[in-house]
C-alpha cells in the first residue's frame, strides 16, 4: 500500500511540474500576461503609406506602449490604409487632436505607431478616428530622393 | 523479372496490411480508453513508467540544448549588434521546434522502446494469450492505459524541456555572456505569442506523443514472438518513431507557421 502511495505522489509531482512549466512558458516567456490586461477600446487612423507596419505592432505614447495595432485595411475610395488600434484600458485620455506617426525602432527595426498628444480638452473615445497622421518614412524613397536632388545639384 | 514484380507487390501488400492492423489496433485502444478511466491505478502506474522516469533525461537534455542555443545564438547575434534578442531566439526555437521534436525523439528512445520490449515480451511469453484465456481483453487492460499514459506524459515533458531550456539559455546568456537581464525577458515576452507559439508547440507535442506511443504499442503487439522478433520490433519502434516525428513536424510547421 505504501508503495502505491509513493507512486501516486511521484506521478502527482510530475504532473504538477509539467503544468508549472506550461504556466512558466505562458506567463514568463509569451505575451499572455501583457495582452490579457483588459479589453481597452479601439481607435482608427488613416495613413497614406504605412510602410511595413504589421498587425500586433506596438502603439506607443512618449515611448510607453499603450496598445497594439489590431488590423490594417486598405480603403479603395481614398487610396489610404486604415489602421485600427486597440488602446489598453486605463489610457483613456488621448486628446482628440493627437498626431499619429509611423516610426521605425532603430534603423532597420520593426515599425510602430507613435502617438503625439495634442492640446485639445476633448478626449478620443471608442471607435473614433485620429485625424492627423504622418506616413511611414520609406528608406528606399528617401535614398532615391536624396540621390535625385544630388544629381540636380551637380547638373546645375 | 516476374519474381521481382511479385516481391514488389508482396512488399506493398505487406505494408498496407501492417498499416491496416495498426489502425485497427488504434481504434481498439481508443475504444478501451473509457475503461481505463474506471481503473486510474493502471494509468498512474503507466504515467510513472512513461513520464516520471523520463523526467531526468528530458530535463538534462533541455538544459544543455538551451545552454548551447544561448552560446551559439549569442555568437551570431552579437555580430549584428542584436545580442538582446537572444531571449527571443532561444525561446522561439525551443517552444516552436526543439522542445516538441527533441522531446519526442528522446521519448521514443526512452519510453517507446521500453513499451515495445515489454509488450513484445508479454506476447513472446504468451502472457497476452493467458489474459485472453481469462476473458481479459489485453488491448483494454495492457495497451489502453499505456496509450493514455503516453498521451498525458508527452506534452508535460515537452513543456518541461522548453522551460528548462529557456532557463539554460538565460543562465548562459545573462549569467555568463553578459546580455542585459531585462532585455532578455522583455524582448522574449514581446515577440513570443501565446497562441501562435506556445499553443502550437503544445499541439505538436500532443500529436507526437500520440504517434510515438501508437507506433511503440503497435510494434510490440505485432512483434514476432521470438527474442529476435522483439529486438527487431524495438529497433523499428525507435526508427519509425523518429522518422514519423520528423516528417510530421515538417507538415505541422508548414500548416501552423507556413503563411
Amino acid at each position: 500500500m505504501a508503495k502505491t502511495r509513493i507512486l501516486e505522489i511521484l506521478v502527482g509531482t510530475f504532473m504538477a511540474a509539467g503544468f508549472v512549466a506550461l504556466f512558466f512558458l505562458a506567463m514568463q516567456v509569451s505575451n499572455l500576461s501583457a495582452s490579457a490586461a483588459g479589453d481597452g477600446y479601439s481607435l482608427t487612423a488613416r495613413f497614406d503609406n504605412i510602410g511595413s507596419l504589421k498587425t500586433r505592432a506596438p502603439v506607443s505614447m512618449a515611448g510607453v506602449r499603450v496598445g497594439r495595432v489590431e488590423s490594417i485595411q486598405y480603403d479603395q475610395d481614398t487610396y489610404q490604409a486604415v489602421v485600427t488600434m486597440r488602446i489598453d484600458e486605463g489610457y483613456d485620455r488621448i486628446p482628440s487632436d493627437t498626431f499619429a506617426n509611423i516610426f521605425t525602432a532603430g534603423l532597420l527595426g520593426e515599425q510602430y505607431v507613435g502617438l503625439d498628444p495634442g492640446g485639445s480638452p476633448d478626449y478620443l473615445r471608442d471607435g473614433e478616428q485620429i485625424e492627423h497622421t504622418q506616413s511611414a518614412l520609406v528608406l528606399e524613397q528617401m535614398i532615391g530622393q536624396f540621390l535625385f536632388s544630388k544629381a540636380e545639384e551637380v547638373s546645375q | 523479372m516476374m519474381n521481382a514484380l511479385a516481391r514488389l507487390g508482396r512488399l506493398g501488400l505487406d505494408s498496407l496490411a501492417r498499416l491496416g492492423r495498426a489502425h485497427l489496433l488504434l481504434f481498439g485502444i481508443l475504444g478501451g480508453l473509457p475503461s481505463v478511466l474506471l481503473r486510474p491505478r493502471l494509468l498512474i502506474a503507466q504515467i510513472y513508467g512513461i513520464g516520471v522516469l523520463s523526467v531526468l533525461i528530458i530535463v538534462v537534455s533541455g538544459l544543455f540544448v538551451g545552454m548551447v542555443l544561448g552560446l551559439q545564438g549569442y555568437y551570431v547575434l552579437a555580430q549584428f549588434g542584436a545580442a538582446e534578442s537572444l531571449g527571443v531566439m532561444v525561446a522561439a526555437s525551443l517552444v516552436r521546434e526543439l522542445g516538441p521534436v527533441v522531446t519526442a525523439l528522446l521519448f521514443a528512445g526512452r519510453a517507446g522502446s521500453a513499451l515495445t520490449a515489454e509488450i513484445g515480451l508479454m506476447k513472446a511469453t504468451e502472457q497476452l494469450s493467458a489474459l485472453e484465456m481469462m476473458a481479459v481483453d489485453p488491448i483494454r487492460r495492457i495497451l489502453a492505459p499505456r496509450f493514455l499514459g503516453g498521451f498525458i506524459s508527452m506534452p508535460l515533458l515537452a513543456a518541461m524541456f522548453s522551460a528548462v531550456g529557456v532557463l539554460g539559455g538565460y543562465f548562459v546568456g545573462v549569467g555568463l555572456l553578459g546580455v542585459d537581464d531585462g532585455a532578455f525577458w522583455s524582448q522574449m515576452e514581446a515577440k513570443i505569442d501565446f497562441e501562435e507559439d506556445i499553443v502550437n508547440g503544445v499541439v505538436k507535442s500532443v500529436v507526437f506523443g500520440v504517434v510515438v506511443t501508437w507506433i511503440a504499442l503497435y510494434e510490440g503487439f505485432d512483434a514476432t514472438p521470438t527474442s529476435s522478433g522483439v529486438s527487431q520490433a524495438t529497433t523499428r519502434t525507435v526508427v519509425h518513431s523518429a522518422l514519423a516525428v520528423l516528417g510530421m513536424d515538417f507538415v505541422l510547421t508548414a500548416l501552423m507557421f507556413g503563411d
